[in-house]
């Protein structure tokens, strides 16, 4: 301990001109880098936003556009049931995958595949599936029924419920790895007492399983509704924000405002969600970071 | 032979019936995009579960640039390998020089920086695009790679630095300490004692940072225009203008965007499941 105090005392030997020993001033200079990158392009870009959207008539013609009400309308059907929902079987295929089988093995390697692969090509690919005239789909629904299929992407209601559909194609393997590894640590022995002493599946899923993936399983909840906000690739490559601009979300109506060239209707339709976000952001900070 | 018990085929038959469903809906978006690679244009437009007659005349078309949404496949594939690799590298630079000085250096003031990386790791990076494309318009870097380049390690770095940073936290002090005693520098403890030691999560972060670039749309679509200076992705948005567009070609050269990021997800899983899964949720 001397020996160390000492040498600590040799790096620090008194400099006249500052306080900090010469690892803090690396410290400083190491991290400036980042904080370059930071107050380049967050705290400019967010300040210069806001100063944009500083009109309260901004706030007037958001009120008043159809379009604002029904993208709102529409995240909030997006994160409320479409998150849920994805969790939900996220944590029924948790269980499943959690299986010790040679193909459950297998499965899950293929099963990753969405979600490492881009989404660009995959959801385009969807979206021609679905269309109407040379989609598979309805080749399939003509040669069986001999009627024409619908016109999917043409209806807001299930062009929305196919973009919740992408979305949760292409994030379900990676909450259900999250929660995989949450259920891999619960210690196995409590199964097997539970096993002796004769509980149902719903019995042993109610007391062991979900007491200890309780917070894992809210967290992950609230984490991917924040991302999913930010989820553009979903709607915009899949309906375009349409029909008649009835299937947007506000992270495509932003960017829908910024196509218009209508910057402070984008920024402040951004800033509308702000009181949504920054709870969860808060919330989601305090747990992380204790 | 011991033969299975009626209840060991029953647990497998219900396995099975949830086994089979996940096959179907994972691969079927996927084979469908295989399915259009390997189709002629007339068998991909009907409809067919399997082609007449599969071939490779679609990859042809892409690598010989022989269509007009293709004329720049080639750059487009350039742009977005320099791209990623460059969000890459500094990403790495950027993160482990943070982490190393929060962490080990325990910098004033690093906690706080921590926690405003954390909060921009938070907002959804849908809605930083607005502001970060008028800003990018101000820097004059509009259609620039720089826009792309940075706008991409700005939204790397704070997970970047989290996980590397947690990570690092882990290494016992007494390895800095010992190294101070020997007469070493901080530069000398960064590069000779704490690199090597934090390799693991240094590839889990550099492969994250360079799929994280290369499948970046919406960035982008919007920092970048010029049929030249854009991405594949963008090039792949741009085939929608087009009332007839080449589906088939589409589909082609979106198979082929997807191999690398693919590919290097599997070669790099062992460290990704780790790396990443850990840092990405603490219960």
């Amino acid at each position: 301990m001397a020996i160390t105090l000492s040498g600590d005392q040799a790096i620090s030997a008194p400099p006249l001109s500052s306080r900090l020993t010469p690892a803090q001033v690396w410290g400083i200079i190491l991290l400036a880098p980042y904080l370059l990158v930071f107050l380049a392009f967050v705290v400019y870009p967010v300040c210069y936003g806001l100063w944009l959207a500083r009109a309260p008539s901004n706030y007037v013609a958001l009120y008043h556009d159809p379009i604002f009400a029904r993208a709102a309308v529409n995240t909030l059907i997006f994160l409320v049931i479409g998150i849920n929902i994805k969790m939900l079987i996220a944590l029924f295929l948790s269980g499943f995958f959690a299986q010790q089988r040679t193909w459950i093995k297998w499965l899950s390697v293929i099963f990753i595949l969405p979600w490492a692969v881009p989404s660009i090509p995959t959801i385009l690919s969807v979206r021609f599936m679905f269309n109407p005239e040379w989609g598979v789909i309805n080749h399939l629904i003509f040669s069986f029924t001999g009627e024409d299929g619908p016109n999917w992407l043409n209806d807001p209601t299930v062009a929305l419920t196919m973009a919740i559909g992408v979305h949760i194609w292409k994030s379900l393997p990676f909450w259900t790895l999250i929660l995989i590894t949450g259920r891999l640590a619960i210690a196995q022995d409590l199964f097997e007492a539970a096993e002796v002493d004769g509980a149902s599946w719903w019995q042993k899923f109610r007391f062991i399983t979900w007491p200890s993936m309780q917070t894992l399983y809210i967290t992950c909840t609230l984490l991917s509704m924040i991302w999913t906000l930010g989820d553009f690739n979903s709607v915009y490559l899949l309906t375009g924000g349409g029909p008649a601009d009835l299937t947007h979300v506000l992270s495509t109506l932003g960017i829908r405002y910024l196509r218009l060239d209508q910057l402070s209707l984008a920024m402040a339709s951004i800033v509308c969600a702000m009181p949504f976000v920054l709870p969860l952001v808060y919330f989601m900070m305090k747990r992380l970071s204790r | 032979m011991k033969l299975p018990s009626l209840r060991d085929v029953a647990t497998e038959a219900r396995l099975l019936l949830i086994g089979i469903p996940v096959f179907l809906w994972t691969m079927i978006p996927i084979y469908h995009m295989f399915l259009f690679a390997i189709s002629p244009k007339e068998d991909a437009f009907s409809g067919k579960l399997w082609p007449e007659h599969p071939t490779l005349h679609n990859f042809e078309i892409v690598f010989k640039q022989q269509h007009y949404f293709l004329r720049d496949f080639y750059a487009q594939f350039w742009n977005s390998t320099l791209i990623a690799v460059a969000v890459g590298v500094l990403t790495l630079f950027i993160a482990t020089a943070a982490a190393f000085s929060i962490s080990r250096l325990r910098v004033p003031g690093g906690r706080m920086v921590l926690n405003l990386a954390l909060f921009t790791y938070f907002i959804p990076a849908a809605f930083l695009a607005v502001p970060m494309y008028r800003t990018m318009g101000n820097y004059g870097l509009l259609n620039n790679h720089w826009s792309l380049i940075l706008a991409m390690v700005t939204i790397a770095s704070p997970y970047a630095i989290w996980v590397l940073k947690q990570a690092s936290d882990k290494l016992p002090v007494e390895l800095d300490e010992a190294a101070v005693m020997d007469g070493a520098t901080t530069l000398q403890i960064f590069r000779l004692v704490y690199l090597p030691l934090m390799m693991p999560s240094l590839v889990a972060i550099g492969t994250y940072a360079v799929l994280l670039a290369w499948n970046e749309y919406l960035y982008a679509f919007l920092l970048l225009s010029n049929d030249r200076e854009i991405t594949l992705p963008v090039a792949l948005g741009n085939f929608l203008a087009a009332d007839d567009s080449p589906w088939e070609l589409l589909m082609t050269t979106g198979f082929i965007y997807a191999l690398p990021p693919a590919a290097v997800y599997y070669a790099f899983r062992r460290y990704m499941v780790g790396g990443l899964t850990a840092g990405a949720v603490k219960s």
